[in-house]
């Protein structure tokens, strides 16, 4: 089956299924509300969004160097740095760190790009307990699915099918469907794990080079324990998510959590510059940072595709998006869903492997509108797919660019042009399908299941014009 | 190990882009007296359920002997720092007065089992968000603020500022920062089913602010 088979039999099955529709509709509609309300002046909104776009505009330039500073600093504060090209090596980092502080047993915060090396699924290869505690990512780990949005991993499912699994794997635990009993039994559960896990992994917000300071946004609280509470803590994020100062980092933190969920502010943000200080009583003794790749480098080829990197990955675009509220994030079979998937994914794997994904797109604009940095979705999603379909090999480095070029359609659309570009032959080809026009089929695959085929007019505009009295045309 | 960090290196500088504009250092100044400040904050932290009372500076001991023995809860946590000291000094005779004075491997069952409540101080807190400023130190380390299920704050009225980027330009953070800096707004909370908002998740189920002047 090739990657556009495969999109559409998860298409079919996503679209079949009414309870996840629901579920999704559901949830999507409350957080858009929510966001809303956060940005009652436009003016505020878009003087906001320009700030957040330039803060990280800027960290892209000075990418290569803020690096080497954020690294230069975190060592001088404590903190050691690892790189990984591949999710292999970034596993193989974290491994070896938790095999030589004899780590059994690590409780996770919510990382995304611990996803991307399908980390835990290593980890537990190896011997090594891993305990999600984020709670949507607990309830996924449970039910051993990947997460369906990046921001609320467990988003498809409800209370019924959350109370369900406590029951299956909790069965001490008196059954209920109330969300605030289901979220005590959670506390109760990993309040254990917490106490006793060897190491703590987490994801990162933001990387400032000029302070080394690992940021954290969440709510739960889980975050600061998985990075604090252990001995070890290590972090692992994107290459892309350095920033310069200090000050780059309150314009960010405030759209990313308008964008993200509604909020003012999360309950915690957690700012990490050392582990544990001589007279200091808790905190990590020893503290890491994995910095990721895995493809992001490549995506610098031009200043219009490198804008997919600003992202901060607050899922405002997944959230306004009118195909994945159909979909849910499961269907589009790769780490990030919806439309930062569409554009990030294709660039980081290869349109080769994903470049298909970028059909499940209307180009209504919803996600550009709302995106807090200002990445141009649409215009990059439409620029993947013409990337997808091209003919000849340029000088665009894209992995499996003209991999989706199919020759049929390629003649159709010369064909097309021809026709356009020669009025005696576009004459000839209206007069043909006006003419004879009894002869369309009545069936054309799956545009005809749900819609009668179209058939062209008995006369052509032109003639009709002409009957009309209008001299020319 | 090294060729990873040259790899990576090398091909972020193969494709060099230009340059950008520099963003503005971002500032949201909002001109709010020291009342409106109050205000703003205790109106924030409401709403996401944290507890504020505006309390003289000589009685909130008393207030924290009076209202915890009232809710049952008796076995409080403090550091070493002067808020300690001077909770240590009042505090009711009811009380199992816990001291965070050692490492955390030492008693780390009972930190999660056996504590009703924390007191810690605040270095700052933010107006606009509703928002406690924690720098834990030695004196008051960093899980005295998550574990316990219930966070009491001391909040000095007049250490109020308006919001993050004015305080961080205030006391000019960039030069220096601790081993952990927090911004804490309101207890612990997830909305991870059904995007239904429940508190008390992992960190404290509730968080009471007072504000002493």
């Amino acid at each position: 089956m090739n990657q556009t088979q495969a999109f559409h039999h998860r298409i079919d099955a996503a679209l079949h299924n009414d309870q996840l529709r629901h579920n999704f509709r559901a949830a999507l509609t409350g957080i858009m509300a929510r966001r809303a309300e956060q940005f009652p002046d436009d003016g505020q909104l878009q003087a906001l969004r320009e700030q957040a776009r330039q803060v990280r505009a800027n960290s892209l330039v000075g990418q290569p160097d803020l690096l080497e500073r954020l690294e230069e600093k975190l060592i001088a504060n404590g903190i050691q740095v690892h790189w990984a090209e591949s999710p292999e090596q970034a596993n193989a980092i974290i491994q070896e760190i938790l095999a030589a502080a004899a780590a059994k047993t690590v409780v996770k915060g919510k990382s995304m790009v611990s996803e991307e090396t399908g980390l835990n699924d290593y980890l537990e290869r190896h011997g090594i307990e891993v305990i999600e505690s984020d709670l949507g990512e607990y309830i996924i780990q449970l039910a051993k699915e990947p997460p369906s949005h990046i921001v609320a991993p467990a988003i498809h499912k409800n209370r019924r099918e959350v109370a369900e699994l406590f029951r299956q794997f909790h069965p001490e635990i008196p059954y209920t469907e109330d969300i605030d009993e289901l979220t005590q039994s959670a506390r109760a559960i990993l309040r254990g794990k917490f106490a006793n896990a060897d190491a703590g992994i987490s994801g990162v917000n933001f990387a400032v080079a000029e302070t080394g300071t690992l940021c954290l946004v969440e709510n739960e609280g889980n975050g600061r324990l998985s990075t604090t509470a252990p001995r070890l803590h290590i972090a692992i994020t994107g290459v892309e998510k350095v920033v310069e100062k200090l000050s780059d980092v309150p314009p960010l933190l405030e759209i990313l959590t308008k964008s993200a969920t509604g909020q003012p502010i999360t309950t915690y943000f957690n700012m990490i510059s050392r582990p544990r200080q001589p007279g200091e009583l808790d905190g990590p003794e020893a503290v890491h940072l994995v910095l990721l790749d895995n493809g992001r480098s490549r995506i610098r080829i031009d200043e219009e595709l490198l804008e997919t990197l600003r992202c901060i990955r607050c899922g405002a675009c997944i959230n306004h998006c009118p195909v994945y509220v159909q979909l849910g994030g499961h269907a589009y079979g790769t780490v990030y869903p919806g439309p930062i998937g569409l554009a990030l994914e294709p660039q980081r794997i290869g349109l080769d492997k994903a470049g298909t994904l970028t059909s499940a797109c209307t180009l209504c604009g919803a996600c550009g509108e709302v995106c807090p940095v200002k990445i141009p979705l649409p215009k990059l999603i439409n620029r993947l797919r013409a990337e997808s379909v091209q003919a000849h090999h340029s000088t665009t480095p894209l992995a499996g660019r003209g991999s989706l070029r199919k020759p049929g359609e390629a003649a159709v659309w010369r064909l097309w042009q021809q026709l356009n570009s020669h009025p005696r032959l576009y004459r000839l080809f209206t007069l043909a399908a006006t003419r004879l026009r009894w002869l369309t089929p009545g069936r054309l695959g799956g545009w005809t299941r749900y819609r009668s085929a179209p058939r062209p007019a008995a006369r052509s505009l032109r003639e009709l014009a002409r009957r009309e009295g209008f001299a020319d045309e | 190990m090294n060729d990873a960090r040259q790899n990576i290196l090398s091909r972020l500088r193969a494709n060099r882009v230009q340059a950008t504009t520099v963003p503005a250092v971002y500032a949201k100044p909002l001109g709010w007296d020291h009342e409106r400040r109050i205000a703003e904050f205790t109106r924030c932290m409401q709403a996401v359920r944290g507890e504020v009372h505006r309390i003289a500076r000589s009685d909130w001991v008393d207030w924290i002997n009076r209202e915890m023995s009232a809710r049952g809860l008796r076995q409080p946590l403090v550091g070493r720092s002067t808020i300690a000291e001077q909770f240590a000094a009042g505090a009711a005779a009811g009380f199992k007065l816990t001291r965070y004075d050692r490492p955390i491997e030492a008693w780390k069952t009972d930190l999660f089992e056996q504590i009703d409540f924390s007191v810690t101080g605040t270095v700052a807190g933010l107006a606009e968000t509703g928002t406690l400023v924690l720098w834990p130190d030695t004196d008051e380390p960093r899980l005295m603020s998550l574990v316990p299920p219930l966070h009491i704050a001391i909040l000095e009225a007049d250490r109020l500022y308006e919001n993050f980027p004015a305080l961080i330009q205030a006391q000019d953070w960039a030069s220096g920062m601790p081993t952990n800096a927090l911004l804490i707004s309101g207890p612990s909370k997830t909305a991870d089913i059904e995007q239904t908002l429940a508190f008390g998740i992992h960190g404290p189920k509730a968080l009471i602010t007072l504000i002493v002047e």
